[in-house]
């Protein structure tokens, strides 16, 4: 131990091991274990890891869009380049980053158990996401040039290796349903003596939300892809329309995977934003019930709304409406949840420490996100905005803005129980601030882009649109640069961050009771459960 | 699942048995009854199609459905609901702590399950030989597909009682510890009704 700050406060319920669950070392310690916390830290790794390689593709696209002509890359290069981001953003980093990630580390920790309830499916779980990711960069041996949307009919016929990535989705989708399905039936018969449902912390409201439509969605877009890979290999025809088959059958079936999973994306973000608000506000959350079925209401409308992906693509009047209608209503238990968490805040006392700071953007920028997803419900304004920057803003306001500030939050807020040790606030307060600057920058001009009728994902454009176009490539640098110094922030802390206290922000769920990190077992004894964690003294704390 | 961790690697240590049995049994149930939901909506995307493309074109399932050996199909429903008959015998044996009966159960389980894969085989080859294949038309894509991926079930159904055979003959199975026994038992009924399904929507219907 290099050095400490910390008093030596012994933790409530936990051993006093100084390296917890981190204790045995080695390679095999990792690959076999059955530990919770570790396969959650190998998640993190992992998905951290395709969060930088996609970042890459994403300023490589920003480069390229800095001139409106054929430059830097060509046009083939620049359809790989955006299909590379996109997949890789979506599947191996924004689905599974929180659930798997943070998920696996704190769900068992949040309900006072030792572990999920199949330790061993969970590290299958991981091994199969490993696999999956092997397949998939096998397949760019000729590289995607679909979009990460993979539609039919070019998706049947393009040269690239579609059928190689078909099966390497299929095990990444493999692998999120079977940690839906353990994070299901932790939650149910796992939770500690006295833990009621209205005594959970909101994160497992979410993470229970988020489950049940990984295990109800994800295998449909199994089924899907296997369809796509077996058009190519067999010939069958459900997608070609030359045998009878209907291309838009692929976008339904896509679309009512892809819909429900941006709820799987944005559900736990919301959960740790509930977690964070009211400890960093020192008042008990507002609406815990309101928030709580929220989060399931979000899941049963994700599941009806996916045709408005489809508005333009061809679809009866009646089924347009509906979808419309539908659409909008997903707002209500949204719009529910800000309400409640500016409440929390109303007359709080808050600190503005990084985890509350990327909370705080997650409110800001998701409302934004949100709110012009109402545009896009619209059917007039959706057919004006449709395949423009407008949705690509839209978009990355809500998974950026939504689901990655959501997840930054965590990492911020939970980094001193996953590792033992604090993050400097000096390096990451101006961290934040470059990329709430950056990420603003970048894609704010991406909705006037959009509005002015800039078409995504087309190579080039016509010259009027680059002062715009340059500004948003040098607002990704910005980003970039913030996002770095965010990583250096974490590599110093894992090395020399001050010894971190079990219950630095003094909030009042159970992971805070045991040792940073906690030990292998997690708790000393199962705790008793008596009241919510949200009793937060108000004002005079 | 939980109640059989036993040999593990080194990185195990303090995750033996974090669940009492009695929770372990009832978490093994729930998982396995989700699991099962998830493979109704996996095959869900294909039964969508059939019934989309079915009354797109009714003249072609017509004329596909008169190209199907109707009794091997029946054969097969009998021998498959068969092996759920003994699948279900099994676990009443276990239940009653008769290790012996189960291992004679689930073998002639498999040997049903064997006796149902080499009737489709027959079944493919002939197809095959009359030049229909998964690219004919679109009723054969369907058959193709929803046959093959039931028959990857019954593969994997298999496999699964292979192991729990495997084990039984270990002495694993008690009358007071058999949920293994059950929940392939459940996975392999669902098997059996996805068939009881196909069954009719491609031989039977006109």
């Amino acid at each position: 131990m290099r050095e400490t700050t910390w008093n030596g406060e012994k933790p409530q319920n936990g051993s006093a091991s100084p390296r917890g669950y981190l204790e045995s070392k080695g390679v095999w310690a990792w690959v076999y274990t059955l530990d919770h916390k570790r396969i959650g830290v190998m998640y993190m790794y992992t998905t951290l890891f395709f969060f930088l390689a996609g970042g890459v593709f994403a300023l490589l696209i920003r480069i390229k869009l800095l001139f409106p002509g054929q430059h830097i890359f060509t046009n083939q290069t620049y359809n790989v380049l955006f299909t590379m981001h996109g997949a890789l953003m979506i599947f191996l980093f924004v689905i599974p980053a929180i659930p798997s990630g943070l998920g696996n580390f704190f769900i068992p920790l949040h309900i006072g158990a030792r572990d999920v309830a199949f330790p061993r499916i969970n590290l299958m779980s991981y091994w199969v996401f490993v696999a999956g990711i092997v397949v998939i960069l096998f397949s760019l041996v000729r590289p995607m040039d679909t979009g990460w949307t993979f539609y039919t009919p070019y998706s049947a016929r393009t040269a690239a290796d579609v059928t190689t990535l078909s099966f390497g989705i299929f095990l990444i989708g493999m692998s999120s349903i079977l940690t839906g399905l353990n994070f299901l039936v932790t939650i149910h018969k796992l939770r500690a003596p006295g833990m009621t449902w209205h005594r959970m912390p909101l994160f497992i409201w979410s993470m229970y939300a988020t489950s049940i439509i990984q295990v109800l969605a994800t295998p449909v877009v199994g089924i899907t892809f296997l369809l796509l890979a077996m058009e190519r290999v067999l010939g069958v025809g459900f997608f070609d329309p030359a045998k009878g088959g209907d291309p838009i059958l692929f976008q339904h079936f896509f679309w009512f995977y892809s819909h429900p999973v941006v709820y799987v994306m944005i559900l736990p973000a919301m959960g740790i934003i509930s977690e964070i608000v009211p400890a960093f506000s020192r008042k008990p959350i507002f609406g815990y019930k309101a928030i709580a079925y929220s989060s399931m209401a979000i899941a049963v409308f994700g599941f009806f709304v996916w045709g408005h992906h489809m508005f333009v693509t061809g679809m009866s009047g009646t089924a347009v409406i509906l979808f419309s209608l539908l659409t909008y209503s997903v707002a209500i238990p949204t719009a529910i949840k800000v309400f409640n968490w500016i409440a929390t805040m109303y007359r709080g006392s808050i600190t503005f420490e990084s985890p509350m700071l990327y909370a705080l953007t997650f409110i800001f920028l998701f409302v934004i996100g949100g709110l012009t997803g109402m545009y896009l419900g619209a059917l007039g304004a959706d057919i004006h905005v449709h395949d423009t920057y407008f949705i690509v803003a839209h978009f990355h306001y809500t998974m950026v803005g939504g689901t990655v500030m959501g997840l930054l939050a965590g990492l911020h807020y939970w980094f001193p129980k996953m590792t033992g040790r604090m993050l400097s606030e000096k390096m990451g307060r101006p961290a934040w601030l470059l990329i709430f600057i950056g990420f603003n920058v970048t894609f704010f001009t991406q909705f006037i882009l959009g509005f002015e009728g800039m078409p995504r994902r087309y190579a080039e454009y016509p010259a009027q649109y680059q002062a715009l176009n340059i500004l948003s490539t040098v607002g990704s640098w910005i980003l970039a640069t913030g996002i770095l110094i965010m990583f250096a922030n974490f590599v110093r802390g894992l090395f020399r961050g001050a010894l971190a206290p079990p219950n630095p922000w003094k909030a009042l769920s159970l992971e805070w009771e045991t040792g940073s990190p906690p030990a292998t077992e997690n708790f000393e004894e199962i705790p008793t459960v008596t009241d919510w964690p949200y009793g937060y003294a108000g004002r005079q704390t | 699942m939980s109640g059989q961790s036993t040999h593990h690697g080194p990185g195990a240590a303090g995750h033996e048995a974090h669940m009492d049995p009695a929770t372990a049994r009832e978490a093994a149930t729930l998982g396995i009854w989700t699991f099962l939901a998830t493979e109704v909506l996996l095959f869900g995307g294909l039964f969508t199609s059939y019934i989309i493309y079915r009354i797109k074109y009714p003249q072609i399932f017509y004329e596909g459905h008169l190209k199907l050996d109707h009794v091997l199909g029946a054969i097969n429903t009998v021998v498959l609901i068969g092996s759920s008959l003994t699948v279900a015998l099994g676990i009443a044996a276990i239940r009653k702590g008769k290790v012996g009966l189960l291992r004679l159960y689930l073998f002639l389980t498999l040997l049903l399950a064997g006796t149902f894969l080499g009737i489709k085989y027959v079944e493919y080859t002939e197809k095959f030989s009359h030049g229909l294949y998964p690219d004919t038309d679109i009723f054969f894509s369907l058959y193709f597909m929803l046959t093959g991926l039931h028959g990857l079930h019954v593969l994997a159904g298999m496999v699964l009682l292979g192991g729990v055979l495997f084990l039984a003959g270990r002495g694993r199975y008690s009358e007071s510890y058999h949920t293994p026994v059950e929940i392939s038992g459940l996975y392999w009924h669902f098997v059996d009704l996805v068939w009881i399904y196909l069954f009719p929507l491609l031989y039977l219907l006109g």
